[in-house]
């Protein structure tokens, strides 16, 4: 080989490092979050629907569910909301969605034109919760479990996919009933 | 209506596109002449269909069209006018845009200005840009289109990133980005080139002033990117080794090697098949900048998973552009002769250690910027490269070049001897010596070691640069554009060092808790601080604090330093309140409300950091200068003929 071809040499070398960068890649839109398997942080906020009714991680303990942080002004969140709806109608697991930093009259008029998929919205209006979470943006997406463990995190909006091939198989098959 | 236009627009921009590549690569290979017509109106016609589309895209942000997503992510009707156009650049699909109008706006003035190139040659310059334009076009529509419409519409957007709400910010992307997109040019010019198999003195001259300029556009969108993140992140540092700074700072590097580089090529028939690869290099880090920069594809191999497409595609074009290039420098290179050889302490063996440390430079950043994704993609467990690593590692190669360059600059081409300058040289080096320990022990006190050795070298280049500029006005002499340019632009590098040895060695950084009414003192100012108001703007609302700066009871300045809180996407930014005096760079930043009235405040004082970037300037004056040089418009296509080699000692 001569010496003219060794920048075409590194350059493939490079171009294999970064091909194997795109195959080996964890799961899509997947950032390891330091909550999987810790529990999830304690909260206590109003829900959309009843202001003087509070939604607890107490309350909700004892029962899976997917925890889905979202907001009107968050583009990528009306992306998801189809699918959204399509997970609620799979009576798999109950959505409890965390309305972060919104405005309650747009989130109303947000779930009464597009449906609404989540059994619960709590209300994060400082964000203070989101940050327990360690919320990078809307969409992500908590998987909790019955005894309050962070299972999974979905970063970005959540497609069939993630659905099919994340949640679903982390489910147990009593996850949708009320233990 | 307006963005279906634009995205035809684009379509058809895409096709000229393909054209353009088509006939100017095709033609001159298949011999085809008549083909080469075809060139220079696909040419044309690109440029008008990506301004149409640039336009529509524009029109859709000025309109508070959020019925388009990227207007709806990227602007809000609060957003003034003036960021809503800048907007267009806030993400990665407007830049793309952004990098294709740059691109058709070069190839427009090298096809004015290649009248006087060989038909062929130019056609195969022409033809190569449209590869590149074809490859960005076909990448934006297919993965990154600015014009996908969202149904229903948004009720309003998302806003513009409010760190990016900032005018140097708002103008730094086309600066950056005219210095990545000119060195296509240089890379087209190299692959036509290798496509002819032949390169000569003439090639070098044609190359040269559009490098040049391109090097003097990245210089400055270098130094804007680093004055935005002097004031607007709030520490106070004016380099972070971040990987978006590196991203911009590798082609610098390597584009100052070819600068370099193409001199000895154009005066002395050598270092050719150096040049190409040096090119080729430059081009290709400029695209990896790119999409490091805006796409976020490269930061971490985990966001190629986040848009698979994008990433296979990104790696797809890359292989196809920069394999394509170094494919043909393997085969063709080869046949590139350098005729004449050169003695040790020739200006060539000058140049020659320029390249080789520069490229050292470049490598020891690459890596340092690739490890952590390399790490990242072959699971070797997270990697942290900083500071620590990138500033002895930087120096260690940086040190030497400087020195050599006060050095080589005395150098004649060709012969070794520096008998004739040995005076002058040893001249310039007392000079230096003397005025850079009257600056660090008699303006400024308490040095670190490098200081003297910052000093001296800095001030030493200065006056090196000047020698034979004054000599020649002495004996008047007429001095060259070109030679003042790099007289200009060495001045700079100069000031650079001067500037950076001062910051890092005489800076004072305080970090404070304040109760209104107190004081605190940081070199020879004191500043009161006077509590915090509210502050409100078109789009945020905040606080801002008043602090009066005193120098032995005399008033310097009120500063008002602000925190702010963006509203669409609450987002706290941090805008620091700077004032000079004496050279002396004021800075303070509002830190966190304590409570009781007490806040946390930075305070510094930074001797000559402002002459970090005016010495950018300098050098991008320098840069602009050479180019402009009437010597390379001269360059008449008779020259063409004159093989290689024999021309060096003419020049």
């Amino acid at each position: 080989m001569n010496r003219f071809a060794l920048p075409v040499a590194l350059f493939a070398a490079l171009v294999v490092v970064l091909a194997i960068g795109i195959k080996h890649s964890p799961q899509k839109g997947m950032i390891v979050s330091p909550l999987i398997g810790k529990p999830a942080p304690q909260f206590s906020l109003p829900s959309l629907g009843d202001p003087a009714h509070a939604v607890t991680s107490a309350d909700l303990k004892g029962r899976w569910y997917l925890l889905n942080v979202w907001g009107t002004w968050c583009v990528e969140c009306r992306a998801e909301h189809q699918m959204l709806i399509e997970a609620r109608d799979t009576h798999a697991v109950p959505l409890i969605g965390l309305d972060w930093k919104d405005d309650d009259a747009r989130a109303h008029e947000w779930l009464a034109q597009l449906g609404n998929p989540y059994e619960t919205v709590a209300i994060d209006h400082s964000g203070s919760t989101a940050v327990d979470f360690g919320v990078y943006g809307a969409p992500e997406t908590f998987l909790i479990n019955a005894q309050g463990i962070v299972v999974y995190k979905y970063v970005g909006p959540l497609t069939r996919d993630v659905w099919t091939q994340e949640i679903l198989p982390r489910l147990p098959a009593h996850a949708a009933g009320k233990s | 209506m307006l963005p279906e236009l634009g995205q035809f627009a684009l379509i058809l921009a895409l096709l000229l596109a393909g054209m353009q590549a088509f006939f100017g690569i095709a033609g001159p290979m298949l011999g085809r002449d008549r083909w080469l017509a075809a060139v220079t109106p696909a040419v044309a016609g690109q440029a008008v269909m990506v301004a149409t589309a640039v336009g529509c895209l524009i029109a859709s942000f000025v309109s508070n069209d959020f019925s388009v997503s990227y207007v709806a992510e990227n602007s809000n009707s609060a957003l003034p006018l003036f960021y809503r156009v800048a907007a267009l650049w806030g993400a990665h699909e407007g830049s793309l845009l952004l990098w294709i109008l740059l691109l058709a706006a070069w190839t427009v003035a090298v096809a004015l200005g290649s009248a006087r190139l060989p038909p062929r040659f130019a056609a195969r310059v022409l033809g190569v840009l449209g590869v590149v334009s074809f490859g960005f076009l076909l990448f934006t529509l297919a993965t990154s289109n600015p014009f996908v419409r969202l149904d229903p519409p948004m009720p309003d957007g998302r806003d513009l990133n409010p760190i990016l709400q900032d005018p140097a910010l708002a103008i730094h992307p086309p600066i950056l980005y005219t210095g990545y997109v000119g060195f296509a040019v240089a890379f087209a010019f190299a692959c036509a080139a290798m496509l002819e198999g032949r390169l000569d003195a003439t090639w070098a001259r044609w190359t040269r002033p559009w490098t040049t300029a391109a090097w003097a556009f990245l210089t400055c969108g270098i130094a804007l990117g680093s004055f935005w993140a002097y004031y607007e992140l709030g520490w106070g540092g004016f380099w972070f080794w971040d990987p978006v700074e590196n991203a911009s700072f590798m082609p610098w590097l390597v584009g100052t090697a070819l600068v370099h580089s193409l001199a000895v090529t154009e005066k002395r028939g050598l270092f050719k098949s150096w040049t190409l690869l040096l090119a080729i290099l430059t081009f290709s880090l400029s695209m990896l900048g790119t999409f490091l920069v805006r796409s976020g594809v490269l930061v971490s191999v985990h966001s190629f998973a986040a848009d698979p497409a994008r990433g296979i595609f990104i790696l797809a074009f890359l292989i196809v552009m920069i394999g394509g290039a170094l494919t043909l420098y393997a085969w063709r290179a080869p046949l590139l002769k350098s005729s004449a050889g050169f003695e040790l302490g020739a200006r060539e063996s000058f140049l020659l250690f320029n390249n080789v440390l520069l490229i050292i430079a470049a490598t020891t950043v690459f890596a340092g910027t690739m490890a952590p994704l390399i790490a990242d993609a072959l699971r070797l467990g997270t990697v942290s490269v900083g500071p620590p690593y990138f500033n002895p590692t930087f120096l260690l190669s940086m040190l030497p070049l400087l020195a050599l360059l006060s050095v080589g600059i005395h150098s004649n081409w060709k012969r070794g001897r520096l008998k004739d300058s040995q005076r002058l040289l040893l001249i310039s080096f007392v000079a230096a010596a003397v005025l850079g320990s009257a600056l660090v022990y008699g303006v400024y006190t308490n040095g670190h070691v490098l200081t003297p050795v910052g000093a001296l070298l800095g001030v030493w280049i200065i006056l090196s640069s000047l020698a034979e500029p004054l000599q020649r006005w002495r004996r008047r002499v007429r001095v060259p554009r070109g030679m003042l340019g790099m007289t200009i632009a060495h001045s700079g590098l100069g000031v650079l060092v001067l500037a950076l040895t001062t910051v890092q060695s005489f800076t004072i950084e305080h970090d404070v808790a304040m109760a209104q009414g107190a004081t605190t003192t940081a070199g020879a100012y004191a500043f009161r601080f006077d509590g915090v108001q509210d502050v409100e703007g078109p789009n945020y609302d905040g606080v801002g604090a008043t602090i009066t700066v005193t120098r032995g009871g005399a008033l310097v300045a009120v500063l008002k330093p602000q925190k702010r809180q963006y509203w669409v996407q609450h987002q706290l930014t941090t805008e620091t309140a700077i004032h000079m005096d004496h050279g002396n760079n004021i800075l303070v930043a509002l830190g966190e409300d304590l409570g009781a009235g007490r806040w946390s405040l930075r305070v510094q004082i930074r001797p000559l950091v402002s002459f970090i970037w005016l010495a950018a300037l300098i050098m991008a004056i320098g840069g602009a200068v050479a180019a402009s040089d009437r010597r390379y418009r001269g360059a008449k296509l008779t020259e063409a003929t004159v093989p290689a080699g024999t021309e060096g000692s003419a020049a």
